[in-house]
């Protein structure tokens, strides 16, 4: 087996792993509501000791969750340096015509923990995940928009088929670039024009599978009579367990206090 | 020396949860002109060794020379290295993509800079060493039969003229007549131009009967390394790796069991009916 996975699924066994993929969406949507909610130095201070804990809990090296902070850094420091130049108030210091004001400093720091909270916090759901659970997960927590005709079902069939086929395809580009590279061709040098015509003997056998693929596994799906979303069952139908109920209490109480923090927060932050 | 692998270990997901240690510490010499089997069971190692050959992979540690010159050094022209150790991969047919065969088949030569006429004539050349008809010369590679691809496939390797031609499986899902005509074109090639043959089968048979050198891949490790009657003497240690020896090589231990005083290291039909014949006759003076 290839143990290519996609999105970031790092596997352990810690408790975040094993809690159902609800409460882990769920929560995650809590946490980032709150973490806009939040005010004073006490609340972030308070949310930086759940997050703390939460990464603790996860078993996950947090090294891996730094990963996908690289992929904001750009729009932090952008964020940042906005924040700081243009929102009005006392002025710190001035260069040129540009002034920092101590309201903007405020401000970039709050926008800058917010955003990097965020992206840990949800990477944490990532890590902790398969991109199957999380697609159940979705499915489940949709499945009352069904009423109003939205396909459900549908949707998540094809989100986890995506998912399914990703790592194939990755595998499947990396093995044919290979052929390729062997028999002489250069995907790297050239100016723009000359490397996209190198890309054809790479593309257009890769199309070609990807097809042959889609056109297998939707005969393979008819001939085990799959015919939509009416009356299916699944192999491992998520159930709540008693840590589950648990980790929903635990989130209501955090919700509470987020709220209790947005009213009655303030001081200098 | 051709070929040197010295010390060559292979990580895969290096520094990840995913790490699998799919070569480890491989010392290997090729010498020119030989024709080497490779076997090993589902998963040993065969395709990650052979890719080390031509720079297609870089060895986690370790070193690989070619002629005597190590292929990762920094001024080292690997494209060139390329197109003298030919890869064919594992069920090659799916790196087709040109309009008609004889345009994909010249693909390589192109890339090694001939002009149209000459990769052209390559092109040619290297399909009629295949066997591939030329009434499908201007056909879509993907209208032909998966046997007629992989001939197409091949050629398109060969078109090259490598000094090595390494070849993964080529053999896999064809007839017995299409598995014979392209086996024995490859030993033409060996015998005619030189070529250095190295392939990767899951036939005992195959192998036996064409090369002269055979590898055993297990684990990442190499185990056994020799000819054919070397190899396959040790049968009962390849059954526990999960492969065997030739039929051929088990019947003849049988009838030796049996009292006839047949050579048990033949592992071809052909030695084996001589010793057979040989010891029958032997029997009959006896009488
Ligand atoms: N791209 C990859 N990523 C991770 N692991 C891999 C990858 N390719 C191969 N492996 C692993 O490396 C090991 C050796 O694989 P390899 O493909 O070399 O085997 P093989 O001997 O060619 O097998 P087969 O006879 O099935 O072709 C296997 O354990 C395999 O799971
Ligand atoms: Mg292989």
């Amino acid at each position: 087996m290839r143990n290519i996975t996609i999105g970031q699924y790092y596997p352990a066994d810690s408790i975040l792993h094993k809690l159902d993929p609800r409460v882990k969406f769920l929560g995650t949507l809590v946490f980032i509501v709150s973490l806009f909610l939040i005010k004073g130095l006490a609340g972030y201070v308070f949310v930086t000791v759940v997050l703390a804990t939460l990464v603790k809990l996860s078993k996950v090296p947090f090294g891996m969750m730094l990963k996908g902070m690289k992929a904001i850094i750009f729009i932090l420091i952008i964020t940042v340096i906005f924040n700081m130049l243009f929102t009005p108030g006392e002025a710190i210091f001035t260069i040129w015509r540009l002034s920092v004001t101590k309201e903007g400093a405020v401000q970039a720091f709050r926008m800058a923990i917010r955003l990097s909270y965020l992206i840990i916090g949800s990477s944490i759901m990532t890590l902790t995940t398969t991109p199957n659970q999380l697609t159940d997960a979705m499915e489940n927590l949709f499945s009352p928009l069904k009423v109003i005709k939205v396909p459900v079902h549908e949707i998540s069939m094809m989100m986890s088929i995506a998912l399914r086929f990703i790592p194939i395809l990755m595998e499947e580009t990396d093995k044919i670039m290979k052929a390729q590279i062997a028999r002489g061709a250069d995907f790297e040098s050239g100016n723009l024009i000359k490397r996209v015509t190198n890309m054809i003997p790479l593309l257009v056998p890769l199309f070609v599978s990807a097809f042959q693929r889609a056109n297998d596994l939707a005969m393979a799906m008819e001939a085990r009579c799959y015919h939509g979303g009416e009356g299916r069952t699944q192999m491992k139908p998520l159930r709540y367990e008693k840590r589950d109920y648990i980790a929903y209490i635990l989130m209501l109480a955090f919700a509470a206090a987020a709220v209790c923090f947005c009213i009655f927060g303030g001081g200098w932050i | 020396m051709q070929l040197e692998l010295k010390n060559v270990s292979y990580t895969y997901g290096k520094g990840t949860v995913f790490e699998v240690n799919a070569l480890s510490n491989i010392d290997l010499m090729i010498e020119e002109g030989q024709f080497i089997g490779i076997i090993g069971h589902t998963g040993s190692g065969k395709s990650t060794l052979i890719q080390h050959f031509n720079a297609l992979m870089q060895p986690t540690e370790g070193k690989v020379l070619f002629e005597g010159e190590d292929i990762w050094g920094e001024k080292y022209d690997r494209r060139a290295l390329r197109s003298k150790v030919g890869l064919v991969f594992q069920y090659p047919e799916h790196q087709l993509f040109e309009a008609d065969v004889l345009t994909d088949v010249a693909f390589g030569p192109k890339n090694q800079g001939l002009t149209k006429a000459e990769a052209e004539a390559r092109a040619r050349e290297a399909l009629v060493q295949v066997g591939f008809p030329e009434k499908f010369y201007g056909h879509s590679p993907f209208e032909l039969s998966g046997g007629q691809k992989r001939r197409v496939a091949i050629a398109g390797v060969l078109a090259m003229n490598p000094s090595v031609l390494i070849l993964d499986e080529p053999t896999a899902g064809l007839d017995p007549k299409g598995r014979d005509e392209i086996l024995d074109q490859i030993s033409y090639l060996h015998s005619k131009r030189g070529i250095t043959i190295i392939l990767v089968s899951h036939s005992m048979e195959d192998v036996a009967r064409y090369a002269d050198r055979l590898i055993v891949v297990n684990d990442g490790k190499i185990p056994y390394d020799g000819t054919p009657r070397e190899v396959f003497a040790h049968y009962e240690e390849l059954e526990k790796i999960g492969l065997a020896a030739p039929q051929i090589t088990y019947i003849m231990h049988d009838l030796a069991a049996k009292g006839l005083s047949v050579d048990v290291h033949a592992t071809t039909v052909e030695e084996a009916k001589k010793s057979i014949l040989a010891a029958l006759v032997g029997k009959g003076a006896r009488r």
